[in-house]
Parts: C-alpha cells; sequence; structure tokens
C-alpha cells in the first residue's frame, strides 16, 4: 500500500506494461487487426450462408459450433492479445473451460432423458 | 531522465505483489480483467447451459429461430438471419474500432485513440439500438398472431411457420404445437372457439411457442445487452479521460487494454448467443 502513496502515478503495473510494449510491439498490428477482422466476417457470412443448405440438422450443427469455436479463438488470441501472453497465462484462462464441456455433455444427456421421459409419461 | 526512470522501475519491480516480480509478466490490473472476465464467461455459460437443456427437454414443440427473428427495418417481408447478422457485424466493427485504439495507445497516439474509441462508443449505441428493435418486434409480434389453449399449447397461423411453406397450407390453416398443418375447417374453428388470440411474447406467454423460449431470449440477450450498456458507459469514462489527457500525463495507455478486454468479451459471447439462439 505504501507504494501507492510514493509514487503518484499509481501502482507499479505501468512500467511492466511498458517494459512488454516495448519489446514486443509489432509494426504490422494494424495488418493484423484487419486480417482478424476479414475472417471473423467471413466466417459469419459462411454461416448465415450455409443455414438455409439442404444439410442434415446434425452436420449444420456441429459446422455452427466448430466456427463458432473458430472465431472465438481469433477474438481471444488477436482482440484480446491473449496469444500475445505468456503461455502460461494462456492455459490459466482456457483450462477451465474443459469443464464446461464436460458439463454440457452431462447437462443435455438429462435434457434429453427428462424430455424422453416426460413425453413416455404423458 | 533515463536513468531517473530506471531507479523508478527498480523500485517499483522490487515490490511488484511484495513478491518481487509479476507472475506471467502481466501486470496486476489486466490478470485481474482477466479474471472477472472468466467468472463472468462461467455466468454466461451456465446460462446458455440452462438454455440447452430446457431445449434439449422440449426438443419437439421448442421454436424455430427462421420463423421468430424475420424482420428487417425497411422491409416488409421475411427474411431470417439477415438483423441478427448485421448486429454481429456492427459488434465486430466496434470491437476493431477497439483494438485500433488500443494500438494507438501502444504508439502513444492521444488523438488516434479518442478517435478510435469515439467510433466504439458509436458502435455500441448503434447494437442497442439495435437490440432495442430486436426486442419491440419480438414483443408486439406479428400481426395474425397465434392461438393458446387454456392448457398453453400454442396454435400457430400457418403464415407465420416460414418453415412449413414448401407444404403450401391453406390460407386459413393452424399449426400444432408439433409443427403439424392443421386445415380440416371445423378442428379449426374448434381450435379459435376455445383458444385465446395472442400476440406477440412475454414471460408468461410466447406467440411464437413455448413460454422458456421467450424467458431465455429476455434473460440471455437482456443480461449480454446489460453489459454491453455498461461496457458502453465505461468506454465513455475512459473517452473522457483521454480528451482530458489523463493517460498522455500518465505514459501509458493500459486503461485502454483493460476496457478493451472488456469490450471484446462482450463481442466473444455474442458470437456464441448468435450460434445457440438464432443459428442452431
Amino acid at each position: 500500500m505504501a507504494d501507492h502513496k510514493n509514487h503518484p502515478h499509481g501502482y507499479y503495473t505501468g512500467d511492466i506494461h511498458n517494459q512488454f510494449v516495448e519489446e514486443h510491439h509489432d509494426p504490422n498490428s494494424k495488418k493484423a487487426i484487419w486480417r482478424t477482422f476479414w475472417i471473423l466476417l467471413f466466417i459469419t457470412i459462411f454461416e448465415v450462408a450455409i443455414a438455409f443448405a439442404p444439410l442434415s440438422h446434425g452436420l449444420l450443427v456441429t459446422i455452427f459450433i466448430v466456427l463458432t469455436i473458430v472465431k472465438a479463438y481469433f477474438i481471444i488470441a488477436y482482440f484480446m492479445h491473449l496469444k500475445h501472453e505468456e503461455k502460461g497465462f494462456g492455459y490459466t484462462i482456457i483450462l477451465p473451460f474443459m469443464l464446461i464441456v464436460y458439463f454440457i455433455g452431462m447437462l443435455i444427456t438429462e435434457g434429453n432423458y427428462i424430455g424422453m421421459m416426460g413425453s413416455i409419461f404423458k | 531522465m533515463a536513468a531517473e526512470a530506471t531507479v523508478k522501475q527498480e523500485s517499483h519491480s522490487a515490490s511488484m505483489w511484495k513478491g518481487g516480480k509479476s507472475p506471467f509478466n502481466v501486470s496486476w490490473g489486466k490478470m485481474m480483467m482477466w479474471f472477472f472476465l472468466v467468472s463472468d464467461a462461467f455466468t454466461f455459460s451456465s446460462l446458455i447451459l440452462a438454455y440447452g437443456t430446457m431445449r434439449h427437454r422440449f426438443a419437439e414443440v421448442w421454436p424455430k429461430a427462421n420463423d421468430v427473428f424475420t424482420h428487417f427495418p425497411f422491409y416488409d417481408g421475411h427474411i431470417p438471419l439477415a438483423y441478427v447478422a448485421l448486429m454481429t457485424f456492427i459488434l465486430i466493427m466496434s470491437s476493431v474500432t477497439m483494438v485500433l485504439a488500443v494500438d494507438a495507445g501502444h504508439r502513444r497516439d492521444n488523438k488516434g485513440v479518442a478517435l478510435w474509441m469515439i467510433l466504439t462508443i458509436v458502435g455500441g449505441f448503434m447494437f442497442l439500438g439495435s437490440q432495442a428493435w430486436e426486442w419491440y418486434h419480438f414483443i408486439h409480434g406479428t400481426p395474425a398472431g397465434a392461438y393458446i389453449m387454456p392448457n398453453g399449447d400454442v396454435y400457430k397461423v400457418a403464415e407465420n411457420a416460414y418453415h412449413l411453406h414448401h407444404l403450401n397450407p391453406p390460407h386459413d390453416a393452424l399449426v400444432s404445437p408439433l409443427h403439424q398443418v392443421i386445415s380440416d375447417k371445423a378442428v379449426i374453428a374448434d381450435i379459435k372457439s376455445k383458444a385465446e388470440h395472442i400476440h406477440g411474447a412475454n414471460l408468461t406467454r410466447n406467440e411464437y411457442g413455448n413460454p422458456l423460449f421467450a424467458d431465455f431470449f429476455f434473460f440471455i440477450t437482456g443480461f449480454h445487452g446489460f453489459h454491453v450498456f455498461s461496457g458502453v458507459i465505461i468506454n465513455i469514462i475512459i473517452f473522457l479521460n483521454v480528451l482530458a489527457g489523463v493517460y498522455a500525463r500518465r505514459g501509458h495507455y493500459e486503461h485502454i487494454e483493460k476496457t478493451g478486454l472488456y469490450w471484446h468479451f462482450v463481442d466473444l459471447v455474442w458470437v456464441f448467443v448468435f450460434t445457440f439462439f438464432y443459428l442452431v
């Protein structure tokens, strides 16, 4: 706490940040931003376009979920710069969501089961 | 000047987290923003999971999104997905302007930061306006409406069941909750005499089918919209600070990065809402 009083510019975070920026600042960053934008836009347009294609529902759902995860990857990695942070930090953020995948499996199964029982025992 | 900076940096680094160094070489503020976003992502995950569970629970009577969200401004017809794709585009665009503001901050370009921040705020307001428009149409419903039985079964008017249009149902036909076309005039008259004619959706009744669909729609898009709203407010505060030169004096623009993380997270959540509410 004493540090705050000694340094009117607030916290010690700024210096780490500046160090980080000076070492890693990429002159092509704007290019990377626009590239990510075009990828996200293209995926979204593609999703809307195939929504009415004569494909089986299961296949469409799989495609949509995969593309959603691809979009999420580009937003997290490039817009939120997680790709440029330390790898260990990325794992700290991403790994907890593996449990969500397990949870999805459980709850969808449960939902289907309750629905099935509901239609048997009307 | 350089010597002073070195001294300052050393005295800082000794006290970082009181442990002498920052874990993962990331600043305290950014790390805590990430941890907040992880917990917020869990909240959204549980909401979308509850939605998925109930959707599978009521799979056969669940409304088809392409029958519900079919409006487009200044166009009097049926185009599913176009409007929500436009909303997605607006949000992605405002994410781009946000990340350009962060980029300008790295170059210590105060004017650039201000410009990209105001564009991000405009994008946020455009998205909120689009959402208000979407809610308005969902709440008011279609002119033809639907017939709701005392037991809660919703019989739609055939003209609103777009996914059955290839069957060419008669003009006055109804569609049962299980998506079957009812064209027998006696049955239609019987349903109409017992049922109540309703338009649109609220928390208890839904013209488009199962009321849970409307409940989840209001709750999840509302919760997301509230996040967008708070994001816009935070962006406005940061924008005013940029105009006042707060970050130029401070020497770094880390605040832009932190609000940027929040703003991209809002975009990220929308990507999932878009898939699970509108596409799948």
